[in-house]
């Protein structure tokens, strides 16, 4: 059983690609050409900084992915990740700039900063559902907007740089950009960011696996009724679980805007948010399975623009098998059933 | 006082239009039993169907070609919807998660094949002009209002609201799909088609919403690129659960949002408005909603089946 | 000999279970045929086959002598075939018209012409003197009316073969008794009954001929007005039963359970328990009967604490627990099996050992400072399944979901009587079991009860209540309407107070 389960994300995988290549026959491009320039620019060539440049990208998806999976887990969907990872990723870059400490002060204040910002801002859809039962759907995608907007007005009246669509830079103390980090990665924007971000992996499944809070969590995402029966307190562990979420996507916020980045861009919700969606799918919910998603996905958009001016394929091509990829994975449910039936067919073609 | 009315309320309807029709395409889909947070995507896949075929057409076949974008924009939206439709219904997959799949896959296939075929990720078009309707728009005081400087398509999209809202709730059609939204088992145990009716559901939304993307691409904005219309999707979400899945209240609430939208563009211009930041205008739409929701609580469920997969086998 | 009804040789399989295996029914037209067997029998899934909502796998179905393929609700209702089912299939928000017409509603112009529709459904409601709102939504009507609305939904229809599957469960005596005349004379007038139930007495009352189901296989049909009671029982689970409990007497001591005054609301803001005293003592199980749907649900949620009482008081042996939350109450000594496993007791998505620990998991030894201790976990899981005999697959790591019910139950109650609660409030717990798992059920309550425990037992079973209880109070519309003693009184007694009679109480 747990065999199939596996199964399912390689299938997904390998479907979403198959299907990329698909898609770009039809549009008239050599997949295989496209596909190894992709591999080609992550790094896998043996390109240092481009490998660095796919860890960076990692390094924000394994954040935002456990952040999904986390709420998942705890029965919640969490896809207020995008506006909790700008909201985080403000709060950074407004410390970052407006402060001035030594680096060893400034950078854990900035990522303090980044993960009190997203626990807060996921802290409102945790109690509008544990209050008033409204769905943390609804009030996610509402809170998205929300952060965007605040972000696009605050910006330039805070912290307003030399366009107006963006933030004036933070002060390198604040970066989590470390000298020696760059110099092995000859010059990639790769950060201690990923540090954070494996950091968390563990700390999530040890949350989740050997304490009791994990034990209640789980068990409010399985069944309410019997967690309330039990005599959890259900709501009180709704909105820490949609906190902590919060936090992981603040953090994620940090690694992406004082790490890869050094300030803010007003106007957009960061793609990495709904990208995690489809990590923690892929990993199915686990956090190691997330720590492998991530990486797919990393090196996918690490190597899409050099796929894009290597061989005029249109990067848009890495979100489209993404897309794929989640959709295959959701609809695994049949998948799972279908992988069944084939098992029991083979075992009485066997037995015959 | 009076210019300002006639500046603003006719650009609210204009506003109002696109989110409108989405926002009834999300209640067809919702009232049939299936959540669709895809309707932002659905859209994007309308927007650009529309402009790439008004492109394409536009030097054999002149100004008409807008309504053939508008055709092919509901054409592109309803088939885009069907894989909503598989993924939710036959896989009974997590409908939220398959919608979610969707905006993904809309936002990056436009661009990826605007730049396929046009070699830019922007394609910009001529649209619909505004023209003053005949007869109506003389009539004193609501003539200039509701019918001046407005957009064919406007009276398209009220329409569609009409005819939905009669079969909705007159035509045996209507009581079946709603049906299904709210007791499937019972639909099913009388011989009503559920798995049909959803698709069905799925499919009008899928329509109605790739309209609405035409119509923004062919009224206020002549372009197609994300940023034009990115968001008006989740608006209509919102609309939707604001006007309680209901068409007379999903138009207030679309109108609502439709003005609240124009008078934040217009902020700019009014001295006395111009002083208020932008932020409240910005935010405005989604934290009402926040406060409808918690205000109507109590009722704020939607159809009681919608966001279940329907399992023949548990009958 | 002229059958209306045949189904030959019909087999269903769903993954892994066989419902059905080769199941023969043959009936007369005008009949009335009980269908009798245990919850998961099959008979259901016989009936749904014929109600075209499954196909068979293998077999014949044939309806007035012709072979026919019913393989849909539609493809039956054109033959006359309409079933009534036990849980209503109504949509909560449209009108008792509405759901009556779904699916089959007839226009004028286009439009669905209501007023038609409610004047067709006035005639038939009178005829068979069916009572209903043609305009009321179902969401605001009573559960009799609602059944009624089911029962018109085929008579619209035109059906002329009617199945009714397990119609009393949710009807006071009283109903009952008007329902067995609606089915006599919907008979007389030449229609043909067939009623799915495992009510040894409905069928001795109506039912002409009784096919009995076990198991998936068809053991037997039987002449009913010569077949007793006991026969019947025996012929549906397959060896003599004996209906009575071995009982010892009650050894009482002090007064362990009291409520006073207890006033609790549901959620639509309407008084569910009106001022209900009790008092129950140690070594005593005092019974709670009444019809579903009179308070029990809300009085079980306000003792437990899921639900906040408006007024009274409740004591765990003299201390008030009125104002504690859940768990506290559960470390005050209250112990509860809930009436939905599945629901309430397990998370079925958890492996057996973790719902062994689900009420202590925060406590020592399972863990310390918020961190589990697997191994204490496992060894405590091990212990309770070796002392209750919890049957599963894979032992302490098998998931809950894959478990049986009986086995689930087993390990809800081995879960809860390891705490020692003094008082433990059990609700309708052999629901859905095989005869083998109610007797152990009841054995081990028996068993606590002698140990010196209080049990406060909810069940819509009267049988239950009857032979393991020691008092009973009977609930109706929120109140308590009478405490008898269980030797001292009989069926007939409790069902006119379920149905709202009043005798004077004891306390």
């Amino acid at each position: 059983m747990s065999k199939n389960k596996l199964l399912i994300p390689l299938l997904a995988v390998l479907l979403g690609f198959v299907s990329g290549a698909i898609v770009m026959l039809i549009t008239g491009h050599n997949p295989i050409e496209a596909y190894s320039a992709l591999l080609k620019g992550a790094g896998f060539y043996g390109n240092i900084k481009r490998l660095g440049d796919t860890l960076l990208n990692t390094t924000t998806l394994i954040l935002t992915g456990l952040s999904i999976a986390f709420a998942f887990r705890t029965g919640l969907f969490n896809i207020g990740v995008p506006g909790q990872m700008l909201m985080g990723g403000f709060i950074a870059v407004l410390i970052g700039a407006k402060l001035s400490y030594p680096a060893a002060i400034h950078v854990p204040l900035a990522v303090i900063g980044a993960t009190v910002g997203g626990a807060c801002w996921a802290f409102v859809p945790g109690i509008l559902k544990a209050r008033f039962r409204i769905h943390e759907v609804v009030s996610g995608i509402m809170m998205n907007y929300i952060a965007m907007w605040s972000v696009y007005y605050f910006v330039p009246v805070l912290i307003p740089g030399n366009f107006n669509t963006e933030s004036r830079p933070i002060i390198q103390t604040a970066s989590l950009r470390t000298e020696w980090l760059s110099a092995i990665f000859k010059g990639s924007y790769v950060n201690s960011g990923l540090f954070i971000a494996l950091f968390c992996v563990v700390l999530v499944w040890w949350i989740l696996e050997k304490t009791t809070f994990g034990y209640e969590l789980k068990s409010v995402g399985f069944n309410i009724h019997a967690s309330k029966y039990a005599g959890m307190k259900v709501n009180r562990n709704m909105i820490l679980s949609l906190m902590i979420a919060g936090a992981l996507a603040g953090l994620a916020g940090a690694t992406f805007y004082i790490g890869y980045a050094d300030n803010i861009k007003i106007g957009m919700l960061p793609s990495h948010g709904f990208d995690g969606i489809a990590v923690a799918l892929l990993g199915l919910n686990n956090p190691f399975g997330v720590l492998l998603a991530a990486l797919l996905f990393g090196f996918m958009n690490a190597g899409r623009l050099f796929m894009q001016s290597a061989t005029n394929v249109p990067n848009e091509l890495v979100p489209i098998i993404i897309a794929i990829i989640i959709f295959f994975a959701a609809t695994s449910l049949m998948l799972q059933t279908w992988l069944q039936r084939v098992e029991k067919l083979v075992k009485r073609n066997g037995d015959k | 006082m009076w210019d300002i009315l006639t500046s603003i309320v006719p650009l609210a309807i204009a506003y109002t239009a696109p989110l409108l029709i989405i926002a009834m395409g999300g209640l067809f889909s919702e009232r049939s039993g299936v959540v669709n947070i895809g309707l932002e995507g659905l859209m994007g896949v309308g927007a650009f169907a529309a402009a790439y075929t008004m492109l394409t057409a536009a030097p054999s076949m002149g100004p008409s070609s807008v309504y053939l974008g508008l055709l092919a924009a509901a054409l592109a939206g309803g088939v885009f919807s069907l894989l909503h439709a598989f993924a939710s219904v036959t896989m009974r997959s997590d409908q939220v998660v398959s919608g979610t799949a969707i905006n993904i896959l809309s936002a990056a296939i436009t661009v990826f094949l605007a730049r396929s075929l046009t070699g830019s990720a922007n394609v910009q078009i001529a649209g619909l002009i505004k023209d003053n309707v005949p007869v109506l728009s003389k009539i004193p005081v609501i003539g200039p209002l509701l019918f001046g400087n407005a957009y064919s398509s406007t009276y398209i999209v009220l329409l569609i609201v009409v005819v939905s809202w009669y079969v909705l709730y007159y035509r045996p059609f209507g009581l079946r799909l709603r049906a299904c939204g709210e007791n499937p088992q019972a639909a099913d145990s009388l011989g009503i088609n559920v798995q049909r009716m959803r698709y069905i559901g799925v499919a009008i939304s899928g329509i109605y919403a790739g309209l609405g993307g035409g119509i923004v691409i062919a009224t206020y904005s002549w372009e197609f690129s994300p940023l034009v219309y990115s968001g008006l999707g989740f608006l209509a979400l919102a609309a939707l659960i604001f006007g309680k899945w209901n068409p007379w209240g999903v138009l207030g609430a679309s109108l609502f949002f439709g003005l609240a939208k124009t008078v934040a563009d217009m902020s700019k211009l009014f001295e006395s408005l111009n002083n208020l930041p932008n932020i409240f205008f910005n935010t405005f739409p989604y934290i009402v909603t926040l406060i409808a929701l918690v205000l109507f609580s109590k009722n704020a469920a939607g159809p009681k089946a919608a966001g279940e997969p329907y399992d023949p086998g548990k009958r | 000999m002229d059958y209306i009804i045949e189904m030959l040789n019909i087999r269903k399989e769903f993954t892994g279970i066989v419902a059905n295996d080769n199941i023969t029914l043959q009936v007369k037209k005008g009949e009335i045929h009980a269908l009798l067997g245990e919850n998961g029998a099959g008979k259901s899934t016989l009936m749904s086959i014929l109600f075209g909502l499954y196909q068979p796998d293998k077999g014949v179905i044939k309806v007035r002598g012709k072979e026919v393929k019913i393989t849909n609700p539609n493809i039956a209702n054109e033959l006359g075939i309409g079933m009534v089912h036990q849980h209503f299939k109504l949509v909560h928000n449209f009108t008792v018209t509405e759901n009556i017409i779904l699916g089959i509603e007839k226009t004028s112009n286009g439009r669905i012409d209501i007023k038609a529709a409610a004047a067709k459904i006035q005639e038939l409601s009178n005829r068979y003197k069916l009572f209903v709102d043609p305009h009321a939504k179902i969401e605001d009507i009573s559960v009799g009316m609602q059944q009624r609305v089911e029962i018109l939904k085929m008579l619209y229809r035109d059906a002329d073969i009617l199945i009714f599957d397990e119609p009393t469960a949710v009807l006071t005596p009283q109903e009952i008794i008007e329902l067995m005349g609606v089915i006599r004379s919907m008979a007389a007038e030449g229609k043909t009954i067939l009623i799915i139930t495992h009510k040894l007495k409905e069928i001795k009352a109506v039912a002409e001929n009784c096919t009995v189901i076990s198991k998936g296989k068809s053991i037997a049909t039987v002449d009913v007005a010569e077949t007793s009671q006991e026969r019947l029982a025996e012929l549906m689970v397959g060896r003599k039963v004996s209906f009575k409990v071995e009982k010892q007497p009650a050894k009482l001591g002090e007064e362990a359970f009291r409520l006073e005054n207890v006033n609790v609301m549901n959620h639509r803001g309407i008084h569910a328990v009106k001022n209900v005293s009790l008092s129950a003592r140690q070594g005593e199980i005092l019974g709670i009967a009444g019809i579903e749907g009179n308070g029990q649900t809300e009085l079980i949620e306000a003792i437990t604490g899921l639900r906040k009482a408006e007024s009274g008081k409740i004591l765990i042996k003299g201390a008030d627990i009125s104002n504690m939350d859940v768990r506290k109450r559960s470390e005050s000594g209250l112990g509860h099996i809930p009436e939905d496993r599945h629901k309430y007791g397990l998370v079925l998505d958890f492996t057996l050992e973790d719902n062994m620990i689900l009420e202590n998991y925060y406590k020592e030894p399972f863990s310390k400072g918020g961190i589990l201790n697997r191994d204490k976990i496992r060894s405590y899981a091990d212990n309770l399944i070796k002392q209750f005999d919890v049957r599963s697959a894979q032992g302490p790591i098998t998931k809950a979901r894959s478990m049986s019910g009986g086995n689930q139950q087993k390990a809800i109650i081995a879960r809860e009587v390891d705490r020692s609660p003094s008082v433990m409030i059990v609700a309708q717990p052999t629901r859905g079991l095989d005869v083998g798992a109610i007797e152990y059920i009841h054995k081990r309550l028996l068993e606590e009860r002698d140990k010196g425990k209080t049990i406060i037992l909810f069940s819509l079973e009267l049988d239950e209540i009857l032979n393991v209880s020691d008092r009973i109070a009977v609930m109706f519309n929120g109140e308590i309407v009478g405490i008898v003693n269980a030797d001292d009184t009989n069926e007939n007694e409790l069902g006119l107070m379920m149905a709202g009679g009043r005798r004077n109480t004891d306390e």
